[in-house]
């Protein structure tokens, strides 16, 4: 697994993908952070980074499928499966790999935003006037929200050898798990009757409550069973060249 | 013995890819695969390598099963498969150490150095895989397959592609390293197989059709003798066929025939006596007989 994560590290920055990861995703959440009047957090008047986890999950629903989107239609394009299959390698050994190194992209991109945290903590009047703990709580969110968007597009990639489809696929399924149940529970035919459990099914609703600051093991077991119902999916389909 | 095949069988849907394939190969051998395309010879060697499992039957490398023990297995084997699976935007000893690193070899960097070296690549160590030519794709992909030192080594058709004088190399370089391992290597290039390997299979269509001793394939190989021969005039068919009894004769034109023929008596002698006697002229006639070529055809031919 080890040999398979430093590989997908280095393939990240050794081509533009990793570099092009964490400047595009820098730069649109601090255009919205502190640039465009709109949202600007100056113009806000008030201390929170809001505006960083509400852009945050919009930015990784195409940047975390950009990410993903080789990691195994590239090898299928060059016909490595069968070198990877050959080594003393377990499926799970390969996947992990490429998902803990997505993972550990995605977390690269976050750790540069803690300067906002820092900026607004010091223009906070008095200084340090900010919800701290739902800071943490909504990096945790963002991490986790990202994680389970890498599993997604590591199952989507390992079905086709064509990256484009699997962007187009990823992405759309990682914005139907986010939003999607959102909008399902307030059709006539659940609202009011069995919306919250509608809602709950989508990301946002878990991904609401953590930012709030409360880390509930509901929520975190919610996004960790995403995550493993993915990769177990991936290793169904990996599995399927046994036939 | 390190590799045991017993009665392997891929099916895939309604065709039988390999159909009920058994045989041996001991250590320090080199088996050579032969067949025509879509034999079943890429096939056997995905299920050795574990790649997919046997629809029925079994192989056992070096005591270890392949439905069962295919981590130990895939440790144990280096494999090159038919079209080298490489990393293009790899460094050569970048994927060099990517190998290592998956075979949890020790000295990683001596190793590596070593192998570039065994291999040939120490001129282009430096590149990237994607600027190598096509020889020098196949020595990585070789170097890959070599680096943990396995015992047993698959290659498949690893000379194909290769201009004459990397054919040579890479042939010395198999050849080379025999000694400690079983190597078995499949080709449809017969000349190769003839110069490298101890044994043949010959597979058809998913089976076993011929499975022999180099040398018990060479003695049968004169026994089935090619010769070509040019006339200057014209030389109808028939009378050729008259003083030649017990030959097989096929024309390509009225002056050029091929005449292939049993036994290990030369039907050389037969012909230009006939010339002769025909008062025609001999332009050209030579003896084609001592290739692997009949061997196969004849054991692949559809009756």
């Amino acid at each position: 697994m080890k040999s398979i994560y430093f590989k997908e590290i280095s393939s990240f920055f050794s081509s533009l993908t990793g570099y092009f990861v964490l400047v595009i995703f820098l730069l649109l959440t601090g255009l919205f952070m502190w640039v465009f009047k709109e949202t600007s957090v100056l113009n806000h008047n008030y201390a929170s980074l809001g505006q960083l986890f509400s852009i945050g999950p919009m930015v990784f629903l195409f940047l975390i499928p950009a990410i993903t989107m080789q990691s195994f239609s590239e090898e299928k394009q060059n016909q490595t499966m069968e070198f990877l299959f050959t080594k003393p390698l377990t499926d799970l050994d390969i996947i992990l790999g490429k998902f803990l190194a997505s993972v550990t992209l995605v977390i690269l991109a976050v750790l540069p935003t803690l300067i906002y945290y820092v900026s607004i903590y010091k223009l906070g009047s008095p200084e340090g006037n900010i919800d701290s703990g739902a800071v943490i709580g909504s990096y945790i969110g963002l991490i986790l929200l990202g994680a389970v968007f890498a599993s997604i597009g590591i199952f989507i990639s390992s079905l086709t050898s064509n990256q484009i489809v699997a962007f187009i696929i990823s992405t759309f399924l990682c914005f139907f798990f986010f939003w999607a149940f959102d909008f399902l529970s307030q059709m006539s035919m659940f609202y009011g009757k069995s919306d919250i459990i509608v809602k709950s099914l989508g990301m946002e609703y878990h991904y609401d409550n953590i930012s709030k600051g409360r880390i509930d093991t509901r929520d975190v077991f919610y996004f960790c069973s995403l995550i493993m119902f993915f990769i177990y999916l991936t290793t169904l389909s990996l599995g399927r060249r046994n036939n | 013995m390190s590799i045991k095949v017993n009665n392997l069988t891929k099916i895939y849907d309604q065709q039988k890819a390999v159909n009920n394939v058994s045989f041996l190969a001991n250590e320090g051998e080199i088996l050579g695969l032969l067949g025509p395309n879509g034999a079943g010879k890429t096939t056997t060697m995905k299920m050795l390598t574990c790649f997919m499992p046997p629809s029925s039957g079994g192989a056992t490398i070096c005591g270890l099963d392949i439905s069962k023990d295919q981590l130990e297995i895939r440790q144990n084997i280096g494999y090159l498969p038919e079209h080298n699976p490489l990393y293009p935007n790899m460094y050569i000893k970048e994927y060099l150490t990517f190998v290592s690193e998956i075979h949890n070899i020790s000295n990683p960097k001596e190793r590596i150095a070593e192998v570039i070296e065994e291999v040939g690549l120490v001129i282009e160590q430096n590149k990237k895989i994607s600027q190598l030519s096509k020889g020098y794709k196949q020595r990585v992909g070789l170097a890959q397959a070599i680096i943990h030192n396995p015992k047993v080594l698959i290659l498949d058709e690893p000379i194909s592609g290769l201009d004459p004088n990397q054919l040579l190399e890479i042939r010395n370089l198999i050849s080379g390293l025999k000694k400690d391992k079983t190597i078995i290597f499949s080709s449809h290039i017969l000349q190769e197989v003839e110069s490298i390997c101890d044994r043949v299979i010959i597979l058809d269509q998913g089976n076993l059709v011929k499975n022999e001793n180099m040398q018990t394939i060479s003695e049968s190989v004169k026994m089935a003798q090619e010769v070509f021969v040019e006339f200057l005039n014209d030389l109808s068919l028939e009378i050729l066929n008259n003083g030649l009894p017990s030959a097989n004769i096929k024309m390509t034109n009225n002056r050029t025939y091929n005449i292939s023929y049993k036994g290990d008596l030369d039907l050389r002698e037969s012909i230009f006596d006939l010339a002769v006697k025909r008062n025609n002229k001999i332009l050209e006639l030579k003896s084609m007989g001592t290739s692997l070529e009949n061997v196969f055809k004849n054991a692949t031919k559809k009756s």
